[in-house]
């Protein structure tokens, strides 16, 4: 047996195969998700592209992805009710899903005192258990493959208040939590599981968010998608191997 | 759900299973412990999973949570198929 035993130094036990699996970004059709898409897609991981509602949007991303030379595909799949069909698609087309990115997500603010029940659970089945699903999904066949890079899009709204968003700050926190925790139980297996938490970031999710909070961000400016893909690149990649259970906060110092 | 398992190839799977997640093949056999081949939860659920891949085996983790011996592993598989 050529695996390496508990306690004797090898991070892995088992042999790793050849990575010949691809990437899953959900919520890839645009911000932050189309841009860790083609960061990983840099790398040379095929990536399935998934998005719920604009295939306009999602083909505008696998068409960039392409015309650098890179492999992509879109998948229609609305991640709160279809992460096993999305998985069947992306992995028929493209083979094990190998790096997911949680990247799906919504906002749907409201003061806690008129926080409607249908609101709380749209925004925690989107934000936090579409993501459950799709990594307990994911390990199986991360675990057959002793490799595994799991990426769950946070935010800064979670370890810290922001009023009106009490649903989103308590899906993103859940998020923060459930990644540690699926990071410690299947470490030695290759897999490193790792959340990022943007602060204000240009995307179409924050174009209606008050202007002023800039003056609170020390940068000074809002963060841009391709500086939250860039840490995904990085967490995906193998010199990230020994990275695990961490957030990544990139939000210009906003947290500092 | 296939009837037709023999408990050879249950046995066969199981062992194919604990020298995948790093057992010593050579300690591989029916009266050895899990814990002397350095099994865990991990690598349980594992087991649990290829099960109901391969036959479509239903394995609580309350119920793999017992076993203790490879023995024990085969015949709660054998039971549940």
């Amino acid at each position: 047996m050529s695996a390496g035993s508990r306690g004797d130094g090898v991070v892995t036990r088992g042999e790793p195969r050849t990575r010949t699996g691809c990437a899953l970004v959900t919520g890839a059709s645009r911000g932050i998700g189309a841009a860790i898409a083609s960061a990983v897609a840099e790398d040379g991981w095929p990536v399935a592209v998934n998005y719920r509602n604009d295939g306009r949007a999602a083909s505008q991303t696998v068409d960039r992805i392409r015309s650098c030379g890179g492999e992509a595909v879109a998948v229609q799949a609305d991640v709160t009710a279809e992460v096993y069909s999305l998985f069947e698609s992306a992995e028929e087309q493209l083979g094990t899903v190998l790096v997911l990115v949680n990247c799906a997500g919504i906002r749907s603010d409201e003061l806690t005192l008129s926080l409607g029940d249908e609101e709380w659970e749209r925004v925690l089945d989107t934000n936090l258990t579409a993501a459950f699903r799709a990594t307990r999904r994911a390990l199986k066949g991360m675990l057959r493959e002793r490799y595994g890079r799991i990426i769950n899009i946070a935010s800064v709204v979670g370890p810290r208040a922001n009023p009106g968003q009490a649903n989103y700050a308590a899906a993103k926190a859940g998020l923060i939590g459930f990644t540690r925790t699926v990071a410690s139980e299947v470490a030695r297996r290759g897999i490193t599981v790792n959340a990022i938490a943007p602060g204000l970031i240009e995307t179409d999710m924050t174009a209606g968010l008050d202007g002023r909070l800039l003056e609170a961000v020390p940068a000074r400016r809002a963060g841009l998608p391709e500086e939250v893909a860039a840490c995904a690149r990085f967490l995906a990649s193998d010199g990230a191997a020994y990275v695990t259970g961490s957030t990544l906060v990139v939000d210009g110092g906003l947290s500092a | 759900m296939s009837t037709t398992v023999t408990t050879e190839e249950i046995e066969q799977v199981v062992a194919e299973a604990l020298e995948s997640f790093g057992a010593d093949p050579d300690q591989i056999n029916a009266q050895a412990t899990l814990e002397s081949l350095d099994i865990d939860s991990l690598d349980l659920a594992e087991l649990s999973q290829i099960v109901h891949e391969r036959f479509g085996a239903e394995m609580k983790s309350s119920d793999v949570a017992e076993l203790k011996t490879v023995d024990d592993a085969v015949a709660l598989i054998h039971s549940r198929i």
